[in-house]
């Protein structure tokens, strides 16, 4: 998975790395009328459409790792707690310019206990931050590896991903 | 998914602000007009006036855009099939679907004829091996709906579906072994 706030990078870093150009795919959410009313004739806000960005990297011939952007509105845990289920972990894209943004992702993927790595993503290839600050600024615990990254380079994605499954093989045998 | 959680497609929570609900069900949606976010207001009040106003404003913002929104309108210049007549109404697939399980086509091309043309389109995607996420993405159906129509052609025999492995000890959370795997080949991409 590969959350983080609005417009940190997250089909961006998606793009980057997968074979295919990012797909989305949507869910259509109705207070309570599926099936009866129309969903697609919204005159009014009883339907949300979550969007849901996602790749994929063939890894081997019988292997396809899937890569989902978590839809940006955070109320939509349901949708997320569909993605955790089987996934190998979560990369937090973090804009370190507005930090609060990955907080709730953050705070989600600490309560689901999924292995997850805060990546920040340096804007015009700046990184005011060091991991170290970000570390204490968003109070991670040592055993979350914090990592630079650049959300459009397939070789910053890629390490970043690699990162994570290591992360998460190390949460595994511990 | 597409499923309000716990309550298909019956919709029979209450419209009316004065019949209440019978069992709760609209809690599960948080609306404010709900009776269990009403009480805890009542006895902290000093006087009972300040508290008989605020339900019937706040309720009016759910309740009247339902009504007169349906039938006549829609039917009539909407061009696109509502999402959920292609599956008969239902909005829960028979059984769960991961959404990158993957989904593959063993049905001969005559097996075909006679079925729903969105099943059509499926089995003709799938004859190279997609994930039910892509097929969503693909045909541009929403993911609810994608789930029901790829359980359907299941469990009519004419799809094979491979649910991804994981270990049922741990949440579902991928095996040591697969982790292995995909961590070789990603240094390997």
């Amino acid at each position: 998975m590969v959350a983080g706030g609005f417009g940190v990078g997250k089909t961006t870093f998606v793009g980057a790395v997968s074979e295919i150009n990012p797909l989305r795919t949507e869910a259509v959410m109705t207070s309570a009328s599926a099936g009866i009313d129309d969903l697609t004739h919204t005159g009014d806000k009883t339907t949300t459409t979550v969007a849901m960005d996602f790749g994929r990297i063939t890894l081997d011939q019988d292997l396809i790792l899937y890569l989902f952007g978590t839809p940006g509105q955070d109320r939509f845990w349901f949708m997320w707690d569909d993605l955790v289920r089987g996934a190998i972990g979560a990369i937090v894209l973090v804009d370190t310019r507005r930090l609060a943004d990955c907080f709730p992702a953050v705070d989600y993927f600490e309560n689901s206990g999924l292995p997850f790595v805060i990546a920040l993503n340096g804007f015009d290839g700046n990184q005011p931050y060091q991991p170290d600050e970000v570390r204490e600024a968003l109070q991670i615990g040592p055993d979350t590896p914090i990592i630079t990254t650049d959300a459009r380079h397939r070789a910053d994605a890629k390490s970043a991903l690699i990162t994570l499954v290591e992360h998460a093989l190390m949460a595994r045998l511990r | 998914m597409a499923t309000p959680p716990g309550g298909p497609s019956s919709g029979d929570w209450s419209y009316g602000p004065a019949q209440g609900s019978h069992d709760g069900s609209a809690n599960r949606y948080n609306f404010p007009s709900a009776p269990s976010h009403r009480q805890p207001y009542a006895p902290q009040g000093p006087g009972p006036s300040p508290y008989d106003q605020p339900p019937a404003p706040r309720i009016q913002p759910v309740q009247p855009q339902r009504r007169p929104e349906p039938a006549p309108a829609a039917s009539a210049n909407n061009p696109l099939v509502r999402p959920y007549a292609m599956t008969g109404g239902r909005t829960r697939p028979r059984y769960q679907l991961a959404i990158e399980a993957l989904v593959h086509t063993t049905a001969a091309p005559h097996q075909m004829q006679g079925q729903l043309p969105e099943h059509q389109r499926i089995c003709n995607l799938c004859r190279e091996i997609k994930s039910v996420a892509e097929i969503s993405a693909l045909l541009t159906i929403p993911l609810g709906v994608a789930r029901i129509l790829v359980a359907d052609l299941a469990e009519a025999g004419l799809v094979a579906i491979h649910q991804p492995g994981g270990d049922e000890n741990a949440g579902g959370q991928p095996d040591v072994t697969l982790l292995e795997r995909v961590l070789s080949g990603l240094r390997k991409l």
